[in-house]
């Protein structure tokens, strides 16, 4: 028989489904609920079933133009109107529309007296009229097991459940049959037996003192589905589902680059900051500024006009802004100009999973391009290290879908339990950023490492961390004899080397002036030298021209002597005595 | 004795449970009712508009409008003492 079945849901191919409009759930069932079947929702008292369903039909009949039929036995029709108007729902026009048929089914056994046979032709009579009149294909019976409260005769009921059902596949309507949980089965009456397509579990569980809605798809006949249980959430605007674990990592991922708002932190990182869509962890003990650098990444990020959502788990957004005033960031103005959104609540207000559902349903209202959660090691005092991680899994994957580069801060204290948490989360992060107190010298000083970087050559270095009104800075390492210095001990320091620097320089100075007044010197002494050369020079001239002239003016004398002496044959012997001369 | 019963008996078609039901509804009311009484046959085949007011759902329903508190009974009426304590007629008071 069931062998059969399948065969048949395969030979089909493929189960047609009807899209519920309500956040999430379509993701899980794939699709929606099955369509024209019957579906069961179950769960305890207050488990949201009965606004499960009516979330139902208002979505069918606002966003997928089908209109539905909400029979309700046991809330009356104002009450059930009211119950909803606090999501929103406005049951009243759209039943003027005739988009939603309400119809109560009172059931009251003090009224009734049953005497013989009969059947619940009524009802279906009933259902019937209201479907035809307004063309529904939509239908919830909440919850049909009160007609057992209010009649004895349960042969009857079961037959006619059994036919009801069979009726209201014959209408072609998709269907959702509520069911209080029993103590053993599903259901109280055992509904499950009718209703064999599609059965969802909703529980409401406490833990810890703080409650979780939970979702969970038991069967889905002809269909995949997922199989976890899947938090919700019942807000404002009704309920959200979150599918939890996306079930592939082959997520798309980006070399853009946001910068951390800190520009010293940015080239350390090796990159100009993080990359666009990744994660980062800024862990640190108490008060060493893990809030100031969320801020200012988010002060970056705003100037960038790029869009925040800032998660507080601490402070209130007035006290952050209050606070990061004080180091020169101004988160009011990118409040103003709507790039900055906060998102504050306690953690303690509900459990993990509503937190992360929380968490969800503010980024894509919002659609922000970076997110900040400060700090996520308060979120233990609502969950398990375990649980923590797990939740901040979902988170990031999540996040990492949809491009969004997040920083969380995480508080550590210096104990072995707490260490873990670091090491727990940080196998998750793309980067990881530790501030550290340095306590020397009788004050206490910050320095930052990145502990890791994904796809960077971040700088393996400690930087003193220094918060200043200005802003954040890092200070470049301060090497010296005695180790890392930081704080007043590196102002002392690099006081000593100026004072020795200016010192130095003097000095150095001194000798310059004394090499240039030497020179001076040994120029003028040059001078003096080449004077008297000078001066020598012309005196050897001189004697040497005297001579010359005395040479050419006896030797004139010579001629004029021989001449007079030989008469006119005194040239000749002029001649030979010049020849002589040069043959010497 | 003075009370006037107005009853209404709601059917979908003629079921035998329906023909049961206004044969025992019609001697009933003859034997204990004589004159004070009116009898509605409502078809919610051919009206079914008038389901909700009612509040019907099981069929046949015999729906004792008028004397106050209004009473439904519902099933073919085969069974006489319940019908009479349903209808508030007499028979049981006398029987105490």
């Amino acid at each position: 028989m069931a062998l059969k079945k399948q065969s048949k849901a395969i030979s089909s191919k493929e189960l047609e489904k009807v899209l519920t409009g309500i956040s999430g759930l379509d993701e899980i069932t794939l699709g929606g609920l099955p369509k024209g079947r019957p579906s069961l929702i179950c769960g305890e008292a207050g488990a949201g079933k009965t606004l499960f369903s009516i979330e139902f039909i208002v979505k069918g009949a606002l966003l997928y133009n089908e209109p539905g039929v909400f029979m309700a036995f046991e809330e009356k029709a104002d009450e059930l109107k009211v119950n909803v108007a606090s999501l929103g729902f406005d049951l009243d026009s759209l039943e003027r529309e005739k988009k939603v048929k309400i119809d109560y089914v009172h059931i009251d056994r003090t009224e009734i007296e049953e005497t013989g046979e009969y059947d619940l032709e009524g009802l279906f009579i009933r259902l019937g009229y209201a479907i035809d009149s307004i063309g529904a294909k939509r239908v919830v019976l909440d919850t049909i097991e009160n007609l057992f409260s209010g009649l004895t005769n349960e042969a009857v009921l079961r037959s006619e459940i059994r036919r009801l059902f069979q009726f209201l596949k014959s209408k072609g309507v998709t269907a959702i049959i509520t069911g209080e949980k029993g103590e053993k089965t599903l259901t109280r009456q055992g509904l499950e037996e009718y209703v064999s397509d599609c059965v969802i579990l909703l529980d409401h569980r406490i833990i810890n003192q703080i409650s979780t809605r939970r979702l969970r798809i038991i069967k889905y006949r002809g269909s995949v589905h997922g199989t976890n249980e899947y938090p919700f959430l019942i807000d404002d605007d009704g309920i959200s589902v979150l599918p939890v674990t996306s079930l592939r990592l082959n997520k798309e991922v980006s070399t853009a680059v946001v910068s951390s708002g800190i520009e010293a932190l940015d080239k350390s990182l090796g990159c100009n900051g993080f990359f666009k869509g990744s994660s980062i962890l800024v862990s640190g003990t108490a008060g060493t500024g893990k809030t100031s650098v969320a801020a200012s990444f988010v002060h970056a990020a705003c100037k960038n006009k790029s869009k925040c959502l800032f998660f507080a788990f601490e402070e209130s957004p007035q006290q952050i802004i209050r606070n990061m005033r004080s180091i020169g960031i101004d988160l009011n103005d990118h409040l103003d100009k709507g790039y900055l959104e906060f998102f504050a609540s306690r953690p303690t207000l509900f459990g993990l999973e509503m937190h992360l559902v929380a968490i969800h349903k503010a980024i894509k209202k919002f659609k922000p391009a970076v997110v900040v959660l400060d700090p996520i090691t308060n979120l233990e005092t609502i969950g398990s290290i375990s649980e923590v991680k797990a939740m901040l899994i979902r988170l990031i994957d999540y996040l990492q879908e949809e491009q969004i580069t997040v920083m969380f801060t995480a508080l550590s204290i210096n104990n072995a339990i707490n260490e873990q948490t670091d090491e727990v989360v940080s196998s998750l992060v793309d980067a990881w950023i530790r501030i550290r107190d340095i306590e020397d010298n009788g004050e206490r000083n910050r320095g930052l490492y990145i502990m890791k970087s994904r796809g960077m050559k971040h700088s393996n270095q400690i930087r003193e961390f220094v918060i200043t009104d200005e802003g954040l800075n890092l200070i470049d390492v301060y090497l010296s004899d005695d180790g890392v210095l930081t704080g007043s001990a590196r102002e002392a320091r690099m006081l000593i080397e100026k004072t020795g620097k200016v010192i130095q320089e003097q000095a150095l100075s001194r000798k310059d002036r004394e090499i240039i007044r030497k020179k001076r010197v040994l120029e003028a002494k040059i001078e003096g030298l080449r004077t008297e050369f000078e001066s020598i020079e012309e005196e050897l001239n001189k004697v040497y021209v005297e001579e010359e002239l005395k040479k050419q003016i006896m030797g004139s004398a010579l001629e004029q002597m021989t001449e007079l002496r030989k008469g006119s044959s005194a040239i000749q012997p002029k001649k030979s005595k010049l020849h002589k001369k040069k043959g010497k | 004795m003075d009370k006037f019963y107005e009853l209404r008996l709601y059917v979908a078609g003629k079921t035998t449970k329906s023909v049961i039901a206004l044969q025992n509804l019609k001697k009933y009311c003859e034997e204990h009712l004589q004159g004070k009484y009116t009898i509605e046959v409502i078809d919610l085949l051919v009206q079914p508009q008038l389901a909700e007011g009612d509040q019907i759902f099981a069929i046949p329903t015999l729906v004792k409008k008028v004397p106050e508190p209004v009473r439904k009974i519902i099933g073919d009426l085969s069974n006489e003492e319940k019908v009479l304590v349903g209808l508030d007629i007499r028979p049981l008071a006398a029987n105490r």
